[in-house]
């Protein structure tokens, strides 16, 4: 401490070096939350059903997305990013995950809610085997952190089947 | 500063900022606002600069008796020892 200087820069490292760990106790304490979220998507309509100039099969739908990720919120969540996904199986692919739906919850009071749209992306196959499809839906989350690890889980919900025939 | 202060403003910095991020910390968890932790943290850093890092003059009451002028003259600096070897005289 010989200097202005000299305690400056003791002070600045020495509190950078606090901030680090503040940071790191303060992502450590997101593990004890127990999250207990709900969600449940419906199909209200299939709008149309082709088989696209490629020879590729698309689907169009009504989705009726609804949530309660409320508890996944903690004082160290930044942002909540949420996505319905379609899951099958094909002979040429033994599982495909197609993004249908996603959202940005900023903040507990918007983490229960219900939407009603159609799919924001395309649910194209590789291929035509939509036809009588059985598929689940997967409602995956990533809760970000202002600092520290990132927390991802999902919930399935089986039992989605498209139409034999296109519309 | 003088020894004693310097080690004073040291150890001073280190306690202050320790327990600013203490108080920061629990603030900021009990009352589920991160923005709360890091506000009162940057204060207690600002504070701390404010108190540790200036020349105040409590950080200079144990100062250095400097010998007085007068006094250091009657007393000659040691001189450096000579070199042995004498450069031989050219003829």
């Amino acid at each position: 401490m010989h200097s202005f200087g000299y305690r400056a820069n003791a002070l600045v490292t020495f509190a950078v070096t606090i901030l680090a760990l503040m940071c790191a106790m303060a992502s450590i304490s997101d593990n004890f939350n127990h999250p207990s979220p709900s969600a449940h998507v419906e199909v209200l309509n299939i709008n149309w059903f082709q088989k696209q100039s490629k020879g590729n099969d698309e689907v169009s739908m009504q989705l009726n997305i609804s949530a309660d990720l409320q508890s996944l919120f903690t004082w160290n969540t930044k942002q909540v990013f949420v996505f319905v996904a379609a899951e099958y199986g094909t002979p040429k692919n033994s599982l495909n995950q197609i993004s249908l739906w996603d959202g940005i919850i900023p903040s507990r009071e918007h983490a229960k809610f219900w939407i009603h749209t159609s799919n924001k992306y395309h649910f194209i196959d590789q291929g035509s085997n939509l036809r009588g499809k059985e598929f689940n839906l997967t409602l995956h989350w990533h809760v970000m952190p202002k600092t520290g690890k990132m927390f991802a889980d999902k919930i399935v919900m089986t039992g989605y089947r498209l139409p034999e025939e296109y519309r | 500063m003088d020894w004693q202060g310097q080690k004073l403003a040291e150890q001073l910095m280190q306690i202050l900022l320790l327990a600013f991020a203490v108080v920061a910390f629990a603030t900021g968890y009990i009352s589920g606002s991160f923005q709360m932790m890091v506000l009162i943290y940057a204060g207690g850093v600002v504070l701390t600069t404010l108190v540790t890092v200036p020349n105040w003059p409590f950080f200079n009451r144990h100062p250095l008796k400097w010998l007085d002028p007068s006094e250091a003259d009657k007393h000659p600096k040691p001189q450096e020892a000579v070199s042995a070897k004498k450069k031989p005289a050219k003829k």
